[in-house]
């Protein structure tokens, strides 16, 4: 038994030293890559200044070490010196006014207008030559890296977290061998105590033992308790299997995994995406509509890896594989859907629509329509699809019942304000009720026809 | 005591020696049961491990594994597009406005679409000429997903593809073109400017090209008519909604008499307005559409026909016409005063496909100066021209036509001489058919070109002069096929698509500065009227006097002649008039499986054609009708001759109107190929049709065994009961108080006779708050011609049954519109006669009575009633049914949960108007019902808003709930009142005669309110107390002689 406890206090100790030692190395790493930008931050520009411009004003079509709709844009200024014999100036007048450029003919602007599908950029007339300086500075910053330090880190991160993150499975068997010693050491103890008795000649009687019936003899011997205890066993079974069967086909908590880890966690709960910005449709439709694949191109385009939150990943998403070489991953499987070259930015035109698992599955005689509940009664996503933003894997959250539905029709009430729709109809009803607000229910929304036919 | 008495079973057992009788004691059949039948082999069966038990075991294991199988939900996939189309939203209908033109059918009309499927035709409000969608074009949406469509092109049944195919066809044309022989294109006809250019131009590209129009169903005579009076060859247009007085010679202008598309103009002149309607005499030999709704019909024999005709224009013209007999006389008196009376009020039309009747009909129009009459601005719609045709047969045979391609028609199963056209196929070099179907046509001919459907292609139409439709794709070719202008262009080597084609041609001569755009949204366009005038003025004016006398001299001349020649029209044996029926037309459509169940308006028979003869000659010959114990009509097979040629086996239904010695026999069925067995149905009548003459004389004679038919209606008369269908005369109507003629039947309440609408068993449920629907009928305006019966088809996903289950009355369709016959003269004859019966014996006996008026009288009074669910606010339905299934709603719709159905049927046993239909069996998915719904092309018609019903349900009209619902939804979503004329149904958005009216009487500006109010307002067995929400109008008749 001391050896067990033992065990465990090593098990946390050497845990807690792991996590200890993780974090050192990430601080030093850290300190280095400041250090580094600091060095290279020498030339004229700000180097701060410049990725905030940059991040505001070209990182919608520029990235620095990939093509995106316009060109990498890393050390920009040495290539166009050193490939073009360009200098800044030319870099200041492209960049307020490129239509400028091209139409001017500078034989450079067109080569480059024509490369990028004569996607004409978009004039910064606004920006100085100090800003466009600061941006410089920042394309000319050797870009951090953390790719050298990434493989180790998540190399140790999978030990630390499984160490220091002591998981209840771990405390619950332990607590099972406690508990499991601790029987087998009382009925020692008793073996124990009998022996002794033995030994001291102590006799152990069992009180009246023979004279007494059995209870379960008894029980059976009175038949009123048999026919009692049989009616209640009958409706208890029945009441549990009605419960049971009432519930085949209510699929709450269905969590399929999907053919693209997508993650309503990151897309409405991190990066706070409406939700009415890829479920368009459940505006006007009866369908809320999954996204078409070009929806996603809209951000994806520019967004082609997952860099996640600053700190890294928390212990629980490393625990469940979520990397961001994970989360990429899944961004690359949209661009094989949609038929993206990455290299050259452009549609290949081989498309593969991606077959997502259906988690909502209202039968088909019920009809449900999606924009008369969202336009017209106003009612937020998360009242029937719960905390979608905390979601890393979507699942139906409400039981999608007739008497979930009814329910809310009873209580929900009726947004008539500024609906000419209703003025006539709210007056009269709200008369013959004798109520301020209307519930659903009382506009008619109990009614059968209202949702079968 | 014991008796020595002896019981015995059979004669046998008297006899001990009999050996049955000593084997029966031993066993229980005298022989053995041959249970290796249907036990199988017996040596395998003892070979096999598997006993009784373990057989018992798998079973009970495979049913337990299944059920608790079925516990987990099926997984579903979700397949979003991968680039959404902009104007595609996921369960959002867009409309498109396009056209028709099948040859046979031309209208105007939107196309709703889900998804990018088409799946419901509508009217196009927009058109002036022909908007309104018949029972056929509402179901040629079906059509597209025929599954035995041609998939792709084909040489010889080996499919090719499309390069191979163009360069082989090139190849033949180039051929045929250099070695001197005609090209011919025989073509339906288009009526379309595009396409005549193409063509035209097609012909500078060969030689020799000649291009021949071919209508299935000729109105060759009334083209050769109208051409030889005003120059052109194209159909005089008629708007009977300027007529005070329409005089119909066997016209079915309500179904397809010269292209159709008059019922709108019709209706709006049968409404009685400020006391005034049009008076509509009907003079025919079968009994038509048309004929059913005048107020007059006089049965007669095509050849009397003539006769009248020509007597009529003497009557009128004040000149004596000699010949004939004088079995006319009387009633050719009567309608010359009538139209002198009327004078330009009156036309005179003619469906006789004769072009001396055609001369006479437009020089009574003329002579009378007719303003229903419009020869300025003709129809293009039909062109196909006999002589042509019969010329090209005669080239093909004589071996000088080197290529032919044809589009659109199917001669070989619609040309009387199609043997002949046949054998001239094999002379000719190169054979294409631009098919849609593998029929006759294509199977004979060498190349097949996979047609589009309409709504696949691109097309223009000019319907009537001056007013031009636009045809616009609605759905990506389904298969590997191609329109006809298409495969021309490719022919003459353009690479020009034919939409470049046309949006050129409609900008350099139709638009003449409008918007391609705007044209396309409308799908229509009138060329401003002023500039068609001056053009036809222009043209006018370059004929020179003299010619134009020249013109009219010839004119007169050939009238003489044509005047001469009817009067002296005899007829020899029964006189044959061919028609065609609203349901299947020119048999272009005959695949298609709501047409084929489509019951005839008038004898409501569906799935079949048959020979429709009088009473008095079906007793003379034997033919008999009669139903059987199951309800279903049987009727005797007879063969019907017509100069040589027999069809054998024509089933006969016996025709109350039926004039005396002729018959009737309608087009578009007897097609077998490139069909599934189920739609192979009826007899090939253009098999009669010699010379495209439409009136033949023919001999029929009852050969044996009896037909069954599939008729949906088994009793044909109201037996004088005369709250069902109410009627009154136009005098009566404006002259007595309503109370007279539309009398609020009465039932006694504490021994007082009290109105039946005072009484009530239940309290009244308010419905004065919201929306509170009702439908409105008038009687008057609707003409039968059961386009609303196919609307709704296709927007509930009424299932198709098949003919069996038709016959065994269980047809599905949520709307069905009676068809009653008077069995006196007229409707309130039979009233008389039936409130005149008295006692059980004698004259007026009802024991006979009663037997007598189940029979429609010779010449019948003819009602049509569309019946739907009547949505009672007191519905017997709702209070037998044992699961509230059926339930009322506060917006006056009677609501069916379908889910919650457990199929009791007592609704329907409870239901006073029969218009609940029950699932007898699972209709979609089931091989046994091999109609639309068991494939997934057919399925594409399906609206995904109504639910595909299941097995054991019951299920009704729902008053289109979806379409109520959609239309508040939309209001609410925009934050507006509704407006009038937003709530419609199926029905009434199809209704072109604006017989069914839909919409909120809480409204009370609204038009079905004001239609509530009117005097002729009335419900259905209304002493019933149900309180409907459907509503009839009394139907008017004027009876009024001049």
């Amino acid at each position: 038994m001391k050896q067990v406890l033992n065990r465990v206090q090593f098990s946390k100790v050497f845990g807690l030293s792991l996590l200890l030692l993780f974090q050192l190395v990430s601080v030093t790493i850290h300190a280095q890559e400041e250090a580094a930008a600091e060095e290279t931050a020498a030339p004229a520009g700000d180097v701060a200044a410049g990725k905030q411009l940059f991040n505001q004003n070209c990182a919608a079509c520029h990235a620095l070490n990939r093509k995106m709709t316009g060109p990498a844009l890393a050390n920009v200024e040495q290539r166009l010196y050193e490939d073009e014999g360009l200098g800044k100036e030319w870099l200041y007048a492209w960049i307020k006014n490129s239509a400028g450029m091209i139409a001017s003919g500078d034989a450079y602007a067109n080569k480059i207008y024509n490369e990028y599908n004569q996607a004409a950029m978009t004039a910064f007339p606004t920006l100085s030559n100090a800003d466009i300086d600061n941006i410089l500075a920042y394309t000319a910053a050797p870009p951090p890296a953390p790719p050298t330090a990434g493989p180790d880190v998540a190399g140790g991160t999978p030990v630390s977290g499984s160490g220091s993150g002591i998981s209840n499975e771990i405390v619950l068997g332990a607590l099972a061998l406690v508990f499991g010693l601790l029987v087998v050491m009382l009925f020692l103890v008793n073996n124990t105590l009998r022996k002794i008795a033995e030994a001291n000649g102590v006799e152990i009687v069992k009180a009246d033992a023979k004279k007494r019936t059995p209870i379960w003899k008894a029980f059976v011997q009175n038949q009123f308790l048999v026919f009692c205890s049989v009616v209640v066993l009958l409706l208890g079974s029945a009441y549990f299997a009605y419960a049971w069967m009432s519930q085949i086909g209510v699929d709450q908590g269905y969590a399929p995994i999907q053919p693209i880890h997508y993650s309503h966690k990151i897309h409405a709960g991190d990066n706070k995406i409406e939700c009415k910005y890829c479920h368009s449709s459940a505006r006007v439709s009866k369908h809320s509509g999954i996204p078409s694949l070009n929806v996603c191109m809209n951000c994806h385009k520019s967004i082609y890896e997952y860099t996640g939150n600053p700190e890294g990943p928390s212990a629980e998403d490393l625990a469940n594989g979520y990397t961001n070489e994970f989360y990429t991953k899944e961004i690359k499987k949209l661009y094989k859907a949609v038929g993206w070259d990455e290299e050259n930015q452009k549609y290949t035109g081989e498309s593969q629509p991606v077959e997502w698992v259906r988690i909502h599955n209202l039968p088909d005689f019920a009809y449900f329509n999606h924009s008369q509940h969202v336009s017209v009664g106003k009612i937020e996503c998360q009242t029937c699809h719960g905390p979608v933003e905390e979601m890393e894997i979507m699942y139906q959250y409400s039981p999608l019942t007739m008497g979930w539905c009814i329910n809310c029709h009873r209580e929900t009430e009726v947004q008539v304000a500024d609906n000419a729709y209703y003025e006539k109809i709210h007056t009269e009803l709200s008369k013959k009720y004798g109520v301020e607000k209307l519930t659903a229910a009382q506009m008619g929304g109990l009614e059968c026809g209202k949702c079968h036919y | 005591m014991a008796s020595n008495k002896k019981y015995w079973k059979s004669e046998a057992e008297l006899n001990p020696n009999d050996s049955i009788v000593e084997t029966l004691r031993q066993n229980e059949f005298t022989e053995q049961i041959p249970v290796d039948e249907f036990l199988g082999d017996k040596e395998s069966l003892s070979a096999s491990s598997t006993n009784r038990r373990d057989f018992l075991k798998y079973v009970g294991f495979s049913t337990a594994a299944a059920s608790l199988a079925a516990c987990e939900g099926p997984v579903k996939k979700s397949i979003p597009y991968v680039i959404q189309p902009e104007s595609i939203v996921p369960g959002v209908a867009n409309y498109y406005a396009t056209s028709i033109a099948d040859g046979f059918d031309f209208a105007s009309i939107l196309v709703k679409t889900r998804e990018g499927r088409p799946i419901k035709i509508e009217n196009n409000d927009r058109a002036k000429v022909n908007g309104g969608a018949n029972a056929r074009v509402n179901a040629s949406v079906l059509s597209l997903y025929d599954s035995t469509r041609v998939q792709g092109p084909s040489f010889e049944g080996s499919p090719m593809s499309w390069d191979d195919f163009d360069n082989r066809v090139k190849g033949g044309l180039r051929a045929a073109s250099n070695s001197g022989k005609q090209i011919a294109l025989l073509t339906q006809s288009y009526a379309s400017p595009s396409t005549a250019k193409l063509i035209e131009e097609f012909s500078t590209v060969y030689a020799n090209v000649n291009h021949v129009a071919y209508d299935a169903i000729s109105e060759d005579a009334a083209l050769s008519a109208y051409e030889a009076a005003y120059g052109e060859r194209a159909l005089a247009d008629y708007d009977f909604s300027k007529s005070e007085l329409i005089i119909s010679f066997a016209a079915d202008f309500l179904a397809d008499w010269q292209g159709g598309g008059y019922d709108t103009g019709y209706a709006s002149g049968r409404v009685p307005k400020n006391g005034k309607m049009s008076r509509h005499i009907h003079l025919e030999s079968n009994m038509s559409l048309t004929g059913a709704n005048a107020d007059r019909r006089v049965p007669m024999k095509p050849s009397q026909l003539r006769m009248a005709l020509a007597k009529l224009y003497g009557k009128l013209n004040g000149s004596t016409v000699g010949g004939g007999d004088s079995s006319v006389d009387g009633v050719v008196g009567q309608l010359a005063t009538e139209i002198k009376k009327a004078g330009s009020k009156a036309v005179v039309v003619c469906g006789l496909n004769d072009v001396d009747a055609q001369t006479v009909v437009l020089a009574i129009n003329k002579l009378l100066q007719s303003e229903a009459f419009d020869a300025e601005q003709p129809k293009y719609v039909r062109q196909g021209n006999a002589a042509k045709l019969n010329k090209l047969v005669a080239d093909m045979n004589a071996g000088r036509v080197g290529a032919l391609i044809i589009d659109g028609v199917n001669p070989l199963y619609s040309l009387p001489n199609s043997a002949e056209f046949n054998e001239g196929l094999e002379k000719v070099g190169l054979t294409v058919n631009c098919a849609f179907n593998n029929d006759e046509t294509a199977q004979a001919v060498k190349y097949v070109a996979a047609g589009s459907h309409y709504l696949e292609s691109w097309g223009d139409l000019e319907m009537k002069k001056g007013h031009f439709s636009l045809m616009q794709p609605t759905i990506r070719e389904l298969f590997d096929t191609r329109q006809f202008q298409s495969c021309l262009l490719t022919w003459m080597g353009s690479d020009q698509t034919y939409y470049e084609f046309v949006k050129e041609n409609w900008t350099n001569t139709i638009l003449n500065g409008s918007s391609w755009g705007k044209a396309l949204q409308d799908g229509t366009f009138a060329m401003s009227a002023p500039s068609v005038n001056e053009g036809e003025a222009v043209v006018l004016n370059t004929a020179s006097e003299e010619e134009i006398d020249d013109l009219n001299s010839q004119n007169e001349i050939s009238l003489a002649t044509a005047i001469r020649s009817l009067a002296n029209a005899t007829s020899e044996g029964m006189e044959l008039m061919l028609y065609s029926k609203v349901g299947m037309g020119d048999g272009k459509q005959a695949g298609n499986p709501w047409l084929q169940e489509f019951p005839d308006p008038i004898s409501r028979v569906s799935w079949d054609n048959y020979v429709t003869v009088s009473k008095a000659d079906a007793m003379e010959m034997g033919l008999v009708n009669e139903n059987v114990a199951n309800g279903g009509l049987d009727g005797s097979y007879a063969n019907l001759t017509v100069a040589g040629v027999v069809l054998e086996k024509v089933p006969v239904i016996i025709q109350p109107g039926q004039a005396k010695g002729t018959l009737g026999l309608s087009f578009g069925y007897g097609k077998k190929a490139g069909m599934k067995e189920e739609m192979q149905t009826g007899v090939n009548a253009f098999m009669l049709y010699k010379d495209f003459n439409n009136v033949q004389s023919a001999s029929i004679a009852k050969t044996d065994g009896m037909h069954e038919f599939a008729c949906v209606q088994l009793h044909n008369t109201l037996m004088g009961r005369g709250d069902i269908i109410k009627e009154t005369t136009l005098e009566i109507f404006n002259t007595k108080d309503h109370s007279e003629w539309n009398h609020v039947p009465q039932v006694s309440l504490d021994h007082q006779e009290v109105p039946a609408t005072s009484v009530d068993l239940w309290a009244e449920f308010d419905r004065s708050i919201g929306h509170h629907f009702n439908l409105s009928i008038d009687l008057n305006a609707c003409t039968g011609c059961g386009a609303c019966v196919i609307a709704c088809h296709a927007e509930n996903n009424v299932p198709v049954v098949g003919k069996q289950e038709i016959r065994r009355s269980r047809d599905m369709h949520w709307l069905r519109i009676d068809r009653y016959y008077s069995s006196e003269e007229t409707f309130e004859g039979d009233n008389e006669r039936k409130d005149n019966l008295d006692g059980l014996w004698g004259e007026n006996g009802s024991l006979g009575g009663f037997g007598e008026m189940e029979n429609p009288s010779e010449n019948p009074q003819v009602a049509f009633q569309p019946v739907m669910c009547q949505h009672c606010n007191h519905a017997p339905c709702e209070t037998v049914c044992p699961v509230a299934a059926t339930a009322h709603s506060r917006q006056g719709q009677n609501h069916m949960a379908y889910n919650r159905c457990v199929g009791t049927r007592y609704c329907a046993n409870n239901c006073p108007y029969k218009v609940r239909r029950f699932n007898w069996f699972l209709y979609s998915n089931n091989d046994e019902f091999d109609y639309h719904m068991n494939n997934d092309l057919g399925k594409m018609v399906v609206n995904p808003d109504v639910n595909v019903r299941s097995r054991g349900v019951m299920e009704k009209c729902s008053m289109c709930i979806q379409m109520t619902q959609k239309t508040i939804l939309d209001a609410k979503r925009e934050g507006r009142p509704i407006k009038d004329g937003e709530f419609q149904t199926a029905c009434s958005a199809a209704c072109s005669s604006g017989a069914i009216v839909f919409g909120d009487i809480n409204d009370k500006e609204s038009k079905v309110a004001e239609l509530k109010d009117d005097d002729r307002m009335y419900h259905l067995l209304e002493h019933v107390g149900t309180k409907p929400n459907v509503f009839y109008h009394v139907k008017v008749r004027n009876t009024n002689e001049a």
